[in-house]
């Protein structure tokens, strides 16, 4: 299968790899995926006292779709606030990225990292976890 | 040295320019029907093909008569198998096979069962090898085929084909062998083997894609199936169809060729993928996939634990080789071979196959360790579970949200 050219550039040069301190209560960690199926995300955000992302990394095991899909979300999370961030959703990652219908679970988990990163912080700073309703494409 | 570089001759083999050479004739000025009996154009085809025809017999200790072509394995192992047991079922209705067989076997086997047979799967053991003693716990008065690949495609690693023909034989039922990887390979031999029934394929050895054959014993015991396409007869109407002639010719130059290098030719290969793996598994947390004694002299299969398979194909754009991962699967189930070695689904993900072959050279080889160890290296520094692996948690302790 082809990979289109951003996937191909987020997988060669990827944005953001990297580890933020867990136990900072600035920081909130997504850890998404399993090791069994082949995907494993961990998406970390550092946030401000104005609610306002500072700081994105990401690493990731998977596949080059796995890889560009939470690169590119480092990227799109990073001067957001939280609250936009929240908004972010896997279908403007598939179109972003091109991605083929084989690897729109990619994105899905990438979203799931958003959130699983944001309602880490959220709890950490005793706010309630924001509850997803959302029915993924 | 030219890029990519091609370690996937498990999956095709480039064709041998001597081969083509010795086909191009047939397809314009021999371009005969070897079925015309009447004239010279006939006969010229005819001759080429019974020449193919000792060509094959030889390289596999057989006798020219019990060469069967056909379009390639797949169509060999449907054969053999559907047409044993259509022939056979008023002896018996049962088969037994293995997990790790191509899907050619495994789903002929369903076929079979839909049809009113029973196929009993039998598992391996950890290293890919059948367990004799289940194979022979496994023999019922009814089991009229066993059927045992010689060397598995995904791992390389060889069955001990001729215990398994004891056993099926001791029992009373027909052997019949894929050996699809192995014919050309090492050296496969139907009488020292005791082998009833074999597929092999032109285009896993230097020849043509679309051609292969099935090797069916004409004595002690003779031998006989069912054809599984209607049509003129040929093949001792065992299979119709007017013959490949130019595709029979290569398959017999292929089979000619790998007889004559054979021998030199796996000790060239077996070093040069000793050498690979020597390296490969230098890494840390590495490891070679099925045993490592029975094995093909071309094939290592490598997990590199921590990092996914397709995403590493992926820094590996230089090599052409396959994974065991099958991220593109709307299951997302990886390879069904290593799953049945007891590997776990995460190491199956994990698994790159390297298959060398006659123009695999040794620059090559050594450009490939550089670019995997690269890949690995580039990955593993993107790898969360790299990450916790080296703070030493244990992966098993996390509850993984499956997805």
């Amino acid at each position: 299968m082809a990979y289109s050219d951003k996937v191909i550039d987020h997988y060669t040069n990827p944005r953001n790899v990297g580890t933020l301190d867990k136990s900072s209560h600035k920081v909130g960690t997504g850890l998404v995926g399993a090791p069994e199926c082949g995907d494993v995300m961990r998406l970390q955000i550092q946030v401000d006292d104005n609610n306002v992302i500072t700081d994105a990394k990401f690493k990731t095991f998977g596949c080059g779709s796995a890889i560009a899909s939470s690169s590119l979300a480092t990227e799109w999370l990073k001067g957001k606030s939280i609250d936009d961030a929240m908004k972010i959703d896997n279908m403007d990652i598939v179109e972003e990225l091109a991605l083929p219908p084989v690897k729109i679970h990619c994105s899905v988990l990438a979203e799931d990292a958003i959130k699983a990163a944001i309602n880490d912080y959220r709890v950490k700073n005793g706010l309630a976890p924001i509850e997803s309703e959302k029915v993924h494409h | 040295m030219n890029i990519p570089i091609y370690l996937d001759n498990n999956a095709t083999t480039p064709m041998d320019p001597r081969v083509l050479e010795a086909m191009i004739p047939y397809f314009t000025q021999k371009f005969g029907n070897a079925a015309s009996r009447n004239h010279a154009f006939g006969w010229v085809a005819e001759e080429a093909v019974d020449y193919a025809r000792e060509q094959v017999a030889k390289l596999i200790g057989a006798s020219e008569k019990e060469i069967i072509f056909t379009s390639g394995a797949t169509e060999s192992d449907n054969l053999a198998i559907k047409g044993v047991f259509e022939m056979y079922k008023d002896k018996g209705n049962h088969i037994i096979t293995a997990v790790t067989e191509h899907k050619a076997v495994l789903d002929a086997c369903k076929h079979v069962e839909k049809m009113g047979g029973k196929v009993t799967y039998l598992p391996v053991k950890e290293d890919g090898l059948v367990d004799l003693a289940q194979l022979e716990a496994a023999m019922t008065p009814e089991t009229i085929l066993v059927s045992i690949m010689y060397g598995n495609n995904e791992i390389g690693v060889i069955q001990p084909v001729k215990e398994i023909a004891a056993i099926a034989h001791k029992h009373g039922a027909l052997f019949m062998t894929d050996a699809t990887q192995a014919v050309g390979k090492i050296p496969v031999d139907v009488n020292a083997d005791g082998i009833d029934l074999l597929a092999l394929s032109a285009h896993k050895m230097y020849g043509p894609k679309g051609v292969g054959a099935l090797y069916v014993r004409r004595k002690g015991p003779r031998v006989k199936v069912t054809a599984q396409m209607d049509g003129g007869g040929h093949e001792r109407g065992m299979r119709s169809g007017t013959l490949n002639v130019p595709g029979i010719v290569g398959l017999g130059k292929a089979c000619e060729i790998c007889l004559e290098e054979m021998e030199s030719e796996a000790k060239r290969l077996s070093a040069l993928r000793d050498k690979l793996q020597a390296a490969l598994t230098q890494l840390e947390e590495s490891y070679v996939n099925g045993n490592v004694d029975h094995r093909l002299p071309h094939v290592a299969n490598i997990s590199f634990k921590y990092v996914e398979g397709e995403g590493l194909m992926m820094a590996m754009k230089d090599l052409a080789v396959s994974s065991g991962s099958a991220c593109t699967s709307a299951s997302l189930e990886p390879s069904y071979v290593l799953k049945s070695l007891g590997l776990s689904d995460d190491l199956a993900h994990s698994s790159i196959r390297f298959g060398l072959g006659r123009f695999t050279t040794e620059e090559e080889v050594d450009y490939a360790v550089e670019v995997t160890r690269k890949a690995v290296t580039h990955l593993r520094e993107l790898s969360p579970l790299w990450e916790m692996f080296k703070e030493g948690i244990d992966l098993n302790s996390i509850e993984w949200a499956e997805h």
